[in-house]
């Protein structure tokens, strides 16, 4: 008798007490919400504003942005395409806003997550460097504002989104990087990769289900074995048949293992590989970098700004310096191939002396189109497993 | 919304589960309440969330959630499905392996008149088992990765030794849930009486037979809670296997990530929580397997 009122007592405490924790949780902070609202008087407000025009030009705008003072990035580690130095630079020429930046190594997904899980908060993310997946997928939820930068015109129409909620900055090519004191004839295409010298040596960075660039190495596999964008398979069988032959080997392959000599060949972005062989100089380690002949493959990484953007001004202020000749030079200091290159070249305002430094690469890069994106993706995230194992 | 109206279920069910047990007297649950409020927001919030988003779709656009059981199909179709059973075998090999290893070495080092051995196999033991994640993984890699120093010395991969596949993980995970097994069987085996092997032998018992009859009866509630822990621990790694084997040995753990935490698959946030509740499902029932076993070798120890 006393247990069943005694159940049904514990049962009502306990959920008014989940209940209250869980209201407490949701109300605190709401308070920090619109502290950033801007204060446009005939001027557009600034979380509307679509381009500098919006501002009165980019006096205008870093003068909101500076009576913001604060910047949110997220995602953005510093020996990854020259961010670290990108980050100074802009904090050196607009020492009133103050960059806070999270997570360094944080995932699209994280960044997708944290726009959504802190939506309305001070410390939600500003501005977002995603995955062409997840620019795409986020503009689609409605995250994204839309703003055209200065330069957006010179941005080639396949690397941007109509609407401007998001567009392409920085990327580079599949390449392999070799080992040349470990390796005696570093490997030039994918072809090559399969040659019985190369058992136990070949390695991606990461797992194709999870990291870009391991994808990227897959699609380019793919194209170089008589697959297409729209037909990844060719591309999983090939990793399946390095993989009984041994030449694969599945551990991630990192700056640690790279010196270590562990990964003597790896698959990845060839901004990262070039960036090794500056790093690793000098260290026992002669890292060379080709782009391979047979599977020529580039992707992009995109930037967006946060439809609820706490610092709505210096989210637009960063976009308007990334996509500056200074921002796009600094991208390349960082052997990333920024997405005004072309542009650049023919104005000349480009930084000749890093251009010389990319790996050679011949032609112009092709990009998958959503939907064979789509078809790559799920066909990989049903097929790899097996493949490999 | 809804996810407010679905909590107080999972915590009322919760209250009534814990309040049947009436051995103590009526009026106790009442001291036992701020645990229970404790289980409950820590362990109920969670696991309603997790339930929530696996049975639910939300429209990415419109906002509108609706119930669905796709995200659960899915989980356990597959390369998902396959990534459940290797979990399981890899942890239940290692949970076995280690299990008897361990309980080896802690019979040798509490039968041993040595005391210093006793400190130093507890200590590094001690130490040993919080050793994991990336850390151990790449201790491992240098030492008998492809490049490894052993590796290199004694020429394993010609013996056909490779680290980066379901054998090498599972010689990787022995390394932290052996000496877990040995910290939680030394009481144990202590508490085996000499006495009992005495008494036994001067009834003319062999080795075996006190084994057989007397010692492992008596361990075997021990044995079993070792060998759950030691379950629990394997299928829950994760960070040591992402380092080593990437997506080339499938595990739960580390399909959950990639879904989770990508850069390549969009949209696959709630198939996550599915593998959650999977994996939560799956610790359960070794629990339901473990419990009724123990009570019945409990009886021996009264």
């Amino acid at each position: 008798m006393l247990s069943s009122s005694a159940r049904r007592g514990a049962a009502v405490l306990l959920s008014a007490a989940v209940l209250t924790t869980l209201s407490a949780c949701g109300a605190a902070p709401d308070k920090a919400a619109g502290s950033a609202g801007g204060d446009g008087k005939n001027k557009t407000q600034p979380a509307a504003a679509t381009s500098v025009a919006d501002f009165g030009g980019l006096e205008g705008l870093v003068a909101a942005a500076e009576k913001e003072g604060e910047l949110n990035v997220i995602a953005l580690p510093a020996d990854w395409a020259n961010y670290g130095e990108i980050q100074k630079a802009f904090a050196a020429k607009y020492p009133k806003v103050k960059i806070n930046a999270e997570n360094p190594d944080a995932s699209s997904a994280d960044e997708i997550a944290a726009v959504k899980s802190r939506k309305g908060q001070t410390r939600a993310p500003d501005v977002l460097d995603l995955g062409i997946a997840f620019a795409r997928s986020g503009a689609a939820e409605n995250l994204f504002a839309p703003y055209k930068v200065t330069a957006w015109d010179q941005i080639p129409a396949a690397q941007k989104d109509a609407d401007a909620r998001w567009y392409n900055d920085y990327g580079g090519y599949v390449s392999i990087g070799c080992d040349a004191a470990r390796i005696p004839n570093c490997p030039q295409s994918f072809a090559d990769l399969a040659k019985p010298e190369y058992k136990g040596k070949v390695a991606l960075n990461g797992n194709p289900t999870k990291s870009g660039s391991a994808f990227g190495g897959v699609y380019a596999a793919a194209l170089a074995n008589k697959g297409s964008f729209a037909d990844i398979q060719p591309g999983i069988d090939f990793f399946g048949r390095l993989k009984k032959s041994g030449n694969f080997i599945p551990v991630e392959s990192t700056p640690a293992t790279v010196e270590k000599g562990e990964t003597p060949i790896s698959i990845d972005w060839d901004y990262l590989n070039a960036g090794y062989a500056e790093q690793f100089k000098g260290k026992g380690v002669d890292w060379k970098v080709a782009i391979p002949t047979d599977g020529v493959y580039a992707q992009y990484y995109s930037q967006a700004i946060n439809k609820d953007a706490p610092h709505p001004a210096a989210s637009r202020l960063w976009m308007e310096f990334l996509y500056s000749t200074e921002g796009q030079n600094l991208w390349l200091k960082g052997f990333a191939r920024p997405v005004l290159l072309p542009a650049m070249t023919q104005a000349g305002t480009v930084d000749k002396e890093a251009v010389t430094k990319l790996p050679q690469v011949q032609g112009t890069p092709a990009f998958p189109a959503s939907t064979e994106l789509d078809k790559a993706k799920a066909t990989l995230a049903e097929k790899w497993d097996k493949a490999l194992s | 919304m809804s996810a407010s109206t679905t909590l107080p279920h999972s915590t009322g069910t919760a209250g009534g589960s814990t309040t049947r047990r009436r051995r103590r007297g009526p009026r106790t649950w009442l001291a036992a309440l701020p645990l229970l409020a404790f289980t409950a927001l820590c362990f109920g919030v969670p696991l309603g969330a997790i339930a929530f988003g696996a049975v639910t779709r939300t429209d990415p656009v419109s906002g509108a959630t609706e119930a669905t059981g796709e995200h659960l199909a899915r989980s356990l179709q597959g390369p998902y499905l396959g990534s459940l059973i290797g979990s399981v075998q890899l942890s239940a090999l290692t949970a076995l392996v280690a299990g008897v290893l361990g309980v080896l070495i802690a019979q040798a080092v509490v039968t041993s008149p040595s005391r210093a051995l006793r400190g130093a196999t507890l200590t590094a033991s001690g130490v040993l088992a919080n050793f994991g994640g990336v850390p151990l993984a790449f201790a491992f890699i240098a030492t008998v990765g492809i490049s490894g120093v052993v590796t290199q010395l004694a020429d394993l991969t010609g013996l056909g030794w490779n680290l980066y596949s379901f054998t090498g993980l599972t010689v990787v995970y022995l390394y932290f849930l052996t000496p877990l097994m040995v910290l939680v069987t030394v009481p144990a085996l202590d508490g085996l009486r000499p006495q009992w092997r005495e008494a036994a032998q001067n009834n003319g018992a062999t080795g075996w037979q006190f084994w057989r009859h007397v010692g492992l009866p008596v361990l075997a509630p021990s044995l079993l809670g070792g060998f759950v822990l030691l379950f629990g621990t394997a299928f829950a790694a994760h960070a040591t296997a992402a380092a080593l084997v990437g997506g080339s040995v499938p595990l739960v753990t580390l399909k959950i990530a990639d879904a989770l935490s990508g850069n390549v698959l969009t949209g696959q946030e709630n198939v996550a929580l599915a593998l959650g509740l999977d994996m939560i499902v799956i610790a359960g029932l070794v629990m339901a397997v473990y419990l009724p076993l123990q009570r019945r070798s409990a009886r021996w120890l009264r």
